[in-house]
């Protein structure tokens, strides 16, 4: 029984693990934006490098707790839910990384007076994704309060489009390059997608939840 | 080998009984995969084994009260009979009850017979068949709320949840498989303990009794059943079921399981009669409709989605249908085997008015008046004898009818202690009663019940007690022991089993 119950509490461990890297690399997005913005690019790069490394980390523990659920069984009626979610999550912390290297890569100019609405996505944007990792977490542990957290996961997403058209609106309003219009615009898309991706794990989250309501 | 090839019917019975319901309670657990078949299998087995052999008695009383059968060649068609009905319905995907076919198959025997239907002890049963799929329905609605309940305010992890579940499957499987074994025992062999070939096996550690070694016979029959055939069934039954999530098919398990215990435990008897309280009939229920039961209770919790009201249809039309099928199949084969291959399917019972019974049933109560004119008459079966009864006190009740066809029925035997030698040995009676009936050897009786009072004079070991919660368990292993004994003393020699 003992090493039953050990395989048990590894296995949460390692969930747990997984939803607080998720959680963390949303953090990081955030102040490496906030460096790169503020032109303190050694940070940023510091920044970008505990985000790959967070990465590397929730995609082992994602494939360990695959792994674990399909040798050894468990959870028979919601192991394709709950793989599905942690897929869909850990491709959030994959565009999380991915946003961070191409602002490495590329350096794209944010206009002084933009800098303030990118912030203020940024943080909207983060907000959907926290909250989807609160939502993921009451799934294994409190299932009703789930829809508590995946009303706010819609909320903060729908602020974070609209952020998103305003910004890009402004650019392309802006009298600077075409190329430097498509830039930035390339740039708010990747992280207004991270808002959207966000809902449609939470979409999948409300199946999954009331298909587990008793 | 005669014997094997007589009990085949029940084995049959017993093999289908494993192949079919066992699937029922571990069905969800092993087609969702949580609990691998071997496993399953195992645990099943052994439980419905240890239910049959430690609990099953009560359940197989009711039914030897609704119709005594008194030769093994009747008893292996009434159980053929029964076996026949519960396959074709089963084909036909009508969720029947082992119950329903046996119930009926015994009352066709009654009627071939010329025996009475105890009509108290089969209404008592046709309840059963409303009652075990209402009360599994009601149990599951409650288990329902309280795992809901403690869900919500406990935070225990989908792992860990799944991890309890697993344990709780298993757990609630043994205890289903148990009661399964205790109540469903009755349908395979019950129709076999008034004609038990076996006598009392000294095990040095454990006594077996005649009736112990059919059921455990049984046990085992319905435990091959599980082994060879359930794994398909229990892939079927777990697709139909795994729609529910988990905890609701724990709880569904856990219900009917429930069920099945209450109308099987006679412990639970005693308790319930010892604190005055109502007790339940021991009557064997069907696992499949309690299963169908708590289903719908779930469905009804869910604001009666997922009520399959054709199943539910099927169950009601089966109440009827299946005993009446039985009953003619049962009276057709019955008859076959009498006249074509010349087997003597029941021994003729004759009731007689003897002075004996009169002065007996003087001190019972008033009912002697209404005997006088029969006083000195025989009747060749109950039924002629009951109709006379009727004819001449028409307000005579059930119970008195009872009374005073136990008291004139016919069992003429003379004790004969050389053919008991192993009973007095092994233990089986107190040394005061052995040596009560050592005392009464040569003695020749009509009535069973001479018997019991000759012995009662000798010792209160032989003796009645009062009629009451505490000493019914004592007065019902009596009523067993004496109905052994003059069941071994009036057996016919060996060869003239022909009709």
């Amino acid at each position: 029984m003992q090493p039953l119950f050990s395989k048990t509490r590894r296995l949460i461990n390692e969930i747990d693990n997984f939803l607080d890297l998720a959680s963390q690399t949303g953090l990081h997005l955030r102040e490496g934006i906030r460096l790169y913005i503020e032109q303190r690019y050694d940070e940023f790069e510091q920044r970008l490098e505990t985000i790959r490394n967070a990465e590397k980390r929730a995609d082992a523990s994602r494939i360990d707790v695959e792994a674990s659920l399909y040798t050894e069984t468990l959870i028979p009626e919601s192991r394709g839910d709950v793989l599905g979610i942690l897929e869909s999550m850990d491709s959030i912390v994959d565009k999380a990384k991915k946003t961070m290297l191409n602002l490495s890569i590329e350096r794209p100019v944010i206009p002084a007076r933009l800098k303030p609405v990118f912030l203020e996505l940024t943080d909207r944007v983060i907000e959907t994704v926290e909250e989807l990792v609160s939502a993921a977490r009451a799934y294994f542990y409190e299932l009703h309060a789930v829809k508590d957290h995946l009303h706010k996961v819609k909320y903060f997403e729908r602020e974070a489009d609209h952020m998103a058209e305003k910004i890009k609106r402004e650019v392309f309003s802006m009298k600077i390059d075409l190329a430097r219009k498509i830039q930035l615009s390339y740039f708010i898309n990747h992280i207004d997608y991270l808002a959207d991706q966000s809902e449609e794990v939470a979409n999948r989250l409300s199946i999954a939840t009331i298909k587990r309501a008793v | 080998m005669m014997i094997l090839l007589y009990l085949s019917s029940g084995l049959f019975l017993g093999w289908s009984l494993g192949a079919n319901d066992a699937a029922n309670i571990f069905g969800t657990a092993v087609g969702s995969k949580m609990v691998r078949f071997r496993t399953a299998a195992i645990i099943s087995s052994l439980s419905i084994l240890l239910g049959s052999w430690l609990s099953g008695r009560g359940a197989s009383r009711t039914l030897e009260h609704l119709g005594e059968i008194n030769e093994i060649a009747g008893a292996f068609v009434v159980a053929l009979a029964a076996a026949v009905t519960l396959y074709g319905m089963t084909r036909m995907k009508l969720p029947v009850s082992a119950t329903q076919s046996i119930v009926g198959a015994i009352v066709g025997w009654n009627y071939f017979s010329g025996s009475v239907t105890d009509y108290d002890t089969f209404r008592t049963i046709a309840a059963t068949w409303a009652i075990c799929p209402a009360l599994a329905a009601v149990f599951c609605m409650i288990l329902y709320l309280a795992a809901r309940y403690i869900l919500m305010k406990s935070r225990i992890h989908l792992i860990k949840l799944d991890f309890y579940n697993r344990i709780g499957l298993l757990l609630v499987g043994a205890f289903g498989a148990y009661s399964l074994g205790a109540s469903n025992i009755a349908n395979v062999m019950g129709v076999f303990t008034q004609v038990s070939p076996f006598k009392p096996l000294d095990l040095y550690v454990v006594r077996l009794t005649s009736v112990e070694q059919l059921f455990i016979l049984g046990g085992i029959a319905i435990g091959v059943g599980v082994f060879t055939y359930s794994h398909r069934v229990m892939s079927t039954v777990g697709e139909g079921i795994v729609k529910l999530n988990p905890v609701s098919a724990l709880t569904v398990v856990l219900a009917s399981s429930l069920v099945l215990f209450l109308f099987a435990s006679q412990d639970l008897q005693y308790l319930l009669a010892s604190h005055g309280l109502p007790t339940i009939p021991l009557v064997p229920v069907s696992s499949t409709q309690a299963i169908v039961g708590a289903v719908i209770g779930i469905g009804v919790m869910h604001g009666g989605r997922g009520i399959n009201y054709r199943v539910v249809g099927k169950i009601v039309a089966g109440w009827v249908v299946t005993p009446v099928v039985a009953g003619a199949i049962a009276f057709i084969a019955l008859f076959i085997f009498q006249n074509v291959f010349m087997q003597r399917v029941y021994r003729p019972v004759e009731y007689t008015v003897s002075p004996e019974v009169v002065q007996r049933l003087a001190r019972e109560r008033g009912t002697v008046r209404l005997l006088v004119p029969l006083r000195g008459r025989t009747f060749k079966n109950a039924i002629s004898f009951r109709d006379s009864l009727a004819a001449l006190a028409p307000g005579i009740s059930p119970k008195e009818i009872e009374m005073v066809l136990r008291l004139s029925r016919v069992q003429r035997f003379t004790v004969n202690t050389s053919l008991l030698t192993r009973e007095l040995k092994s233990g089986f009676l107190t040394p005061r009663q052995a040596s009560a009936l050592r005392d009464i050897n040569g003695m020749s009786f009509t009535h069973t019940w001479q018997m019991q009072e000759a012995l009662a004079e000798k010792t209160k070991d032989w003796a009645f007690r009062e009629d009451n919660a505490e000493n019914r368990q004592y007065n019902k292993v009596l009523r067993d022991r004496i109905k052994y004994l003059v069941r071994r003393l009036s057996q016919p020699p060996a060869g003239q089993n022909g009709i």
